[in-house]
């Protein structure tokens, strides 16, 4: 299939008029600007044909190589800003050529026309690449391309040019006299016509740019809905579907808060690799495992080594066990605090605790999986448990301080 | 606390609820019961402003999130009208910036909504009496805050630095042990306990630690 007729973006020279017929044609770029060029030398009309294009066909709506596309547009900008020098010596050249071969032909009556004219022409052409520019950072929702600074100096330049220009041109007419009072006359103009229609266009771009941000705005809405159905309008189904298990509905209430609570608070550059989100998350995997809730509170953090680990992996047997064996007491408390130099791990509920005297067998297997596990990587486990009031598992773990 | 008796542990505290959800407000008082008299409800910042100042209760149960600002613009339009109140932030957020926010514009204490009724009428009692209450999660970040090795050079070392029995007493807080369980712990009264965590509160509240607030904002999740 042949892409559609638009203007290119990437690799262009003026306005992307030359490049987009090629691939449109299916031929190199530079056969369709010798096209033009050779056109333009008989009698202009390459250029007519050029400005004609340029005005009428729509510049390309996406960049080509779009996938990434934080990165590609941002190297093309870059490419951009490295060959802005070749689109200006381009232009210069295809004027200064015209502007010899009119002259021969004497089309335009003399040296004294045509040189006004492509000034003219050359202000003209600024002022579209302005806008040009100006659509296509739009359409690639980066920040402008060029600063609003640059803009208007391009903006000032190109009004400029043609001013001049029209003076130059009234000047070869009636003297250097009249073509100043042709360049008051022009600039009056310029700044009654900017003066009238300057509100309405202001107001137009406001109101472009509130329709821009409502756009957004809409998609913003959309993602959260599409989330929120995803996750909390299933949770709830779900909760709704058991209600008669109490137990599962704090499960799941709690897994959903998680979730929401991740999406949410998302963290900025968060380390999976950290002590801390291997502890959450362990927590979480407990928590929907054994259906008992776990408030986890981390002071400090590093990044998990051998022995953090090792302390990971006794943390998440103390939780297990707890939460077993945590009733209606409430919650289970794990706190975890890192230091330079050692790191510990609290978990402690609110069950019926035992005597640790008389330690039931299954205990004791855990008792000594948690303490073996901990003196293994040169690290200390303490229980601690009182009858009624409930177990609480220390473990502490020297570290070489970072 | 003009027309109430001082020091009333006894007297049941006059409270008004301010968060956004009617439906919470329902269960909270549902919840209370008879441990507190609620003496009005409001469901956003003006409203809020507005009660207070009419009712003047003991302690304002005050939502982090609220329509039209937040818990820190309550306290800081009521304590600028001069209403001499105290308020207990109550939030599902658990983001430090929030929970910091709050506790830096003059709350004294600071619980989550998941807190069961009991809790929360004693956490009520406590902040009625001019004590402070902090949940696990608040000590943790009070603890990670002010953790010591710190290249700023410390301006007030009084209000900068925690004392050593502070920390202790933080940290047992942040393993979930309750007051009278801390006090066990450390061999210290109930009263004592109450003592250190007022104080370390007025730290959290006048350090100008500039930490703190970078600390909050840096850590964006609990």
């Amino acid at each position: 299939m042949r892409p559609a007729l638009v203007r290119a973006t990437d690799g262009r020279l003026v306005a992307g008029v030359a490049r987009g017929l090629a691939d449109h044609l299916g031929v190199d770029a530079w056969v369709v600007r010798l096209g033009f060029v050779l056109l333009a030398l008989s009698s202009g009309a390459g250029l007519l044909a050029y400005a004609a294009f340029w005005a009428l066909v729509p510049l390309a709506g996406e960049p080509s190589d779009a996938p990434d596309r934080p990165g590609a547009p941002a190297a093309a900008e870059a490419d951009e800003r490295a060959t802005r020098l070749g689109p200006l010596l381009a232009l210069g050249a295809i004027a200064a050529g015209v502007v010899l071969v009119l002259q021969n032909v004497g089309v335009l009556g003399g040296r004294g026309l045509a040189i006004p004219l492509v000034v003219v022409g050359v202000g003209v052409a600024v002022l579209w690449r302005v806008a040009d520019d100006a659509q296509r950072s739009r359409l690639r929702a980066t920040a402008a391309a060029t600063s609003g600074l640059t803009a208007w100096l391009r903006v000032g330049a190109g009004v400029g040019l043609v001013v001049l220009g029209a003076g130059a041109l009234l000047a070869t007419r009636g003297g250097v006299r009249a073509a100043l009072d042709g360049v008051v006359a022009g600039l009056v103009v310029v700044v009654g016509v900017t003066l009238v229609l300057g509100p309405w266009l202001a107001a137009n771009a406001r109101d472009l740019a509130a329709e821009r941000r409502e756009r957004i705005r809409s998609q913003e809405r959309a993602e959260l809905a599409a989330h929120v159905h995803d996750s909390v309008l299933q949770t709830l189904t779900l909760i709704q579907r058991s209600a008669d298990d109490p137990r599962e509905v704090g499960r799941l209430a709690r897994a959903e808060e998680r979730a929401l609570r991740q999406w949410l608070y998302r963290p900025v550059g968060a380390d999976a690799a950290s002590f801390r989100s291997a502890l959450e998350a362990l927590a979480a995997e407990v928590e929907d495992t054994h259906r008992a809730p776990l408030d986890v509170v981390v002071v400090g953090d590093r990044a998990v080594d051998e022995r953090l680990g090792a302390l990971l992996q006794a943390s998440r047997e103390a939780m297990v066990n707890a939460a077993k064996y945590a009733s209606e007491g409430g919650p289970v408390s794990v706190y975890a605090e890192l230091e330079p130099t050692e790191a510990a791990v609290f978990v402690r509920d609110r069950g019926p605790g035992f005597d640790p005297d008389a330690v039931p067998g299954d205990r004791l297997g855990v008792r000594q999986s948690i303490q073996g596990r901990m003196q293994r990587a040169g690290g200390r486990a303490e229980i601690r448990s009182l009858l009624g009031e409930g177990t609480e598992v220390r473990l502490t773990m020297p570290l070489e301080a970072t | 606390m003009t027309d109430q008796p001082e020091g009333g542990g006894s007297a049941v505290p006059r409270v008004v609820l301010v968060d956004d959800h009617r439906m919470f407000r329902t269960g909270v008082q549902a919840e209370l019961g008879d441990s507190v008299e609620v003496v009005g409800e409001a469901a956003d910042v003006d409203q809020a402003v507005t009660v207070i100042a009419a009712t003047r209760p003991d302690v304002v149960l005050l939502d982090v999130h609220l329509p039209g600002g937040n818990g820190a613009e309550v306290i800081r339009r009521v304590v600028a009208a001069g209403v001499d109140t105290r308020f207990l932030a109550l939030s599902v957020s658990d983001a430090a910036e929030d929970v910091i926010g709050v506790i830096r514009a003059g709350a004294r204490g600071y619980v989550t909504k998941s807190i069961t009724g009991p809790e929360l009428a004693d956490a009520i009692r406590r902040v009625a009496d001019g004590d402070a209450v902090f949940s696990s999660r608040l000590a943790g970040f009070v603890l990670d805050a002010f953790s010591g090795s710190s290249d700023v050079p410390v301006v007030d070392e009084e209000l900068d630095l925690l004392t050593q029995r502070e920390r202790e007493v933080l940290r047992l807080i942040a393993r979930g042990y309750a007051y009278k369980e801390v006090g066990k712990e450390l061999f210290i009264s109930v009263k004592t306990v109450e003592t250190h965590v007022s104080a370390v509160l007025r730290k959290l509240q006048l350090s100008n630690r500039h930490e703190l607030a970078r600390w909050a904002s840096d850590r964006r999740l609990v």
